[in-house]
């Protein structure tokens, strides 16, 4: 049965595409939940949609077959986009940043519910992007998907001490000379391109959660910021790949199943979790240092012992 | 450089600094030269931490001009000869790390992204001056507030900066380790560091101390030998963590004047 899912080729794609976005989603979301901005995925999510429906518009516009041809590329230019000027409406001041980020969000949705009417399309055409369509990856999709993973892959690890740095302490690693402004410039632009990876595994509504989940997974085991990226990829790509298996057999969404599957892996892992760490002994932190101050009870008993000695 | 010129290691200019309706640096100007040891004294509200960020890049000031290392504080700065110690930072995201994470983290500066060859042992070395050599894998958050200063310290210590830049670094530390973070600092400074510190009061570090700096609304009010305690310190009541300083009362009435008190 296994061979029959392995050599199936739209399968072959799917488990490809469900793989790397297992490993590459973590890997980001660990920097976003490190900076507490979780829900910043969910935000160009929306801004992406927008860019589905353009790349579409653009598509009937100049005549291309299938109609979104453009859909996944228009994704990307939205979310890059989108993503940016979160970042420096981030960078201006919170207050106004927070209600500025709901109006882009807002706009995103309606934005593409909107353009996709103008294209001749309905919301029904943006579902597949909503809620995540593996079934039907393209070869050019695959391709895409393939370059953009390695593009996260490469910036997210291969700068992690860097990244690291400025969301750990963003005044430490402006003190540093660290050109600061541009990694998180960065750090947006690749939440940008693995939102719109994912798009297809597990649609924009839920890329969020694959981001994050196996982080909130992965914390609970570990407490080192490199472990934590690491187990939190591992959890990725096991709930993908063994998300999108049960669709293969059961008539249910790939990425509803995936994200289902992930969150009962976090509900399991924080009831056992505790469990693990009982058996640990606990101890002083600091079992050679003096007292800072001079109890009554010591100074009595201080004065017992010489008492005891002259005698 | 044009540090070689002035040996100044730290300038700052007129400098001036607002937020919203406070205007909370005035014209200040300091210099520290290459070898000394600096202590920024004033009271809650004086300008220190505002002035020390100022110096490092954090805050841009809305007048004047600060030079680290003989460059305009910026991208022209050589960052691996600085070394900065925040206050203690309610820094550190939303994923706990480890203190070894957070100290290598000093390594980078400038223009090096990625860490240099030979980062753990030099982390070791560094979380080793501290006297947190054991803790590298520990989680920072797990740590005493103590530990977590000293994590600071050696973050700041990890690329061997020429200038060290510290806010605080003991406020809130027990005897003890301010004893033992004076001796790391009298090395340090014995072998060439150039060192500016805010202090809330000398304390441990008052024998290293070669000039004080005193802020007080946002102005320079004292630039000269560190000033006495106030001589009501040994008022009923008064703790304090610093041994008396000696009859020489040179500085006597003028630091009453500028009320150069340390409070506790």
């Amino acid at each position: 049965m296994i061979t029959l899912m392995l050599t199936d080729p739209f399968m072959q794609r799917a488990l490809l595409a469900a793989l790397l976005v297992g490993v590459t989603a973590p890997v980001v979301g660990t920097y976003l939940v490190q900076r507490k901005l979780s829900l910043l995925g969910d935000g160009i999510g929306h801004v992406a949609l927008t860019g589905v429906a353009l790349g579409w518009l653009v598509g009937v516009g100049a005549g291309l077959t299938p109609n979104d041809a453009l859909a996944v590329p228009g994704a990307v230019v939205a979310a890059v986009v989108g993503s940016v000027l979160i970042e420096v409406v981030r960078r201006r001041g919170r207050t106004s940043g927070d209600l500025a980020l709901a109006i882009m969000f807002y706009g995103g949705i309606a934005g593409g519910v909107l353009l996709i009417g103008i294209a001749g399309g309905s919301a029904g055409n943006l579902m597949q992007y909503l809620f995540g369509s593996i079934s039907t990856v393209s070869d050019a999709d695959l391709w895409l998907t393939v370059v953009l993973s390695a593009v996260v892959l490469a910036v997210g690890v291969g700068l992690r001490h860097a990244l690291f740095s400025v969301s750990h302490d963003e005044e430490f690693a402006v003190a540093s000379g660290l050109p600061v402004w541009a990694l998180n410039v960065v750090v947006a632009v690749v939440s940008a391109l693995t939102v719109t990876v994912a798009m297809r595994v597990v649609g924009l509504l839920l890329v969020s959660a694959l981001m994050i989940v196996p982080v909130a997974v992965a914390q609970q085991v570990t407490h080192a910021f490199g472990r934590t990226m690491l187990t939190a990829s591992v959890v990725g790509v096991v709930v993908c790949v063994s998300g999108l298996t049960i669709t293969y057999w059961n008539n249910v969404s790939p990425g509803a199943t995936i994200v289902v599957l992930a969150i009962a892996v976090y509900a399991v892992v924080s009831l056992v979790a505790p469990l693990l760490t009982r058996g640990r002994p606990a101890h002083d932190p600091h079992p050679d240092l003096p007292d800072d101050v001079d109890l009554p009870a010591a100074a009595s008993e201080r004065a017992a012992a010489a008492a005891k000695e002259c005698r | 450089m044009s540090d070689h010129l002035t040996d100044a290691v730290v300038e700052a200019r007129g400098l001036h600094f607002r937020a919203g309706a406070s205007h909370i640096l005035r014209g200040v100007d300091l210099t520290v030269r290459r070898g000394e040891v600096v202590a920024l004294l004033g009271a809650n509200g004086s300008g220190k931490s505002t002035l020390v960020k100022s110096l490092v890049g954090i805050n841009t000031p809305t007048q004047g001009e600060a030079r680290l290392l003989g460059a305009a504080v910026g991208s022209g700065v050589d960052w691996s000869r600085v070394g900065y110690v925040p206050q203690r930072s309610g820094a550190g995201g939303g994923i706990p790390s480890t203190a070894g994470e957070v100290v290598a983290s000093g390594l980078l500066h400038g223009r090096r992204l990625r860490l240099p060859r030979g980062w753990r042992e030099r982390v070791a070395a560094a979380l080793d001056q501290v006297g947190l050599g054991d803790r590298g894998g520990d989680p920072v958050h797990l740590l005493s507030g103590g530990q977590q200063q000293r994590i600071l310290i050696a973050r700041a210590l990890v690329r061997e900066p020429d200038l060290l830049i510290l806010d605080e670094p003991v406020a809130g530390v027990d005897v003890a380790s301010q004893e033992a973070f004076a001796a790391t600092m009298r090395r340090l400074v014995d072998d060439g560091l150039t060192v500016l510190v805010v202090l809330h009061e000398l304390g441990e570090l008052e024998a290293l101390v070669t000039r004080a700096v005193v802020l007080g609304h946002g102005k320079v009010v004292h630039d000269g030998a560190p000033p006495r305690p106030r001589d009501d310190h040994d008022r009923a009541g008064h703790r304090h963590q610093h041994p008396h300083a000696d009859d020489d009362n040179t500085l006597g009435e003028q630091a009453r004047a500028l009320d150069l008190e340390v409070r506790p």
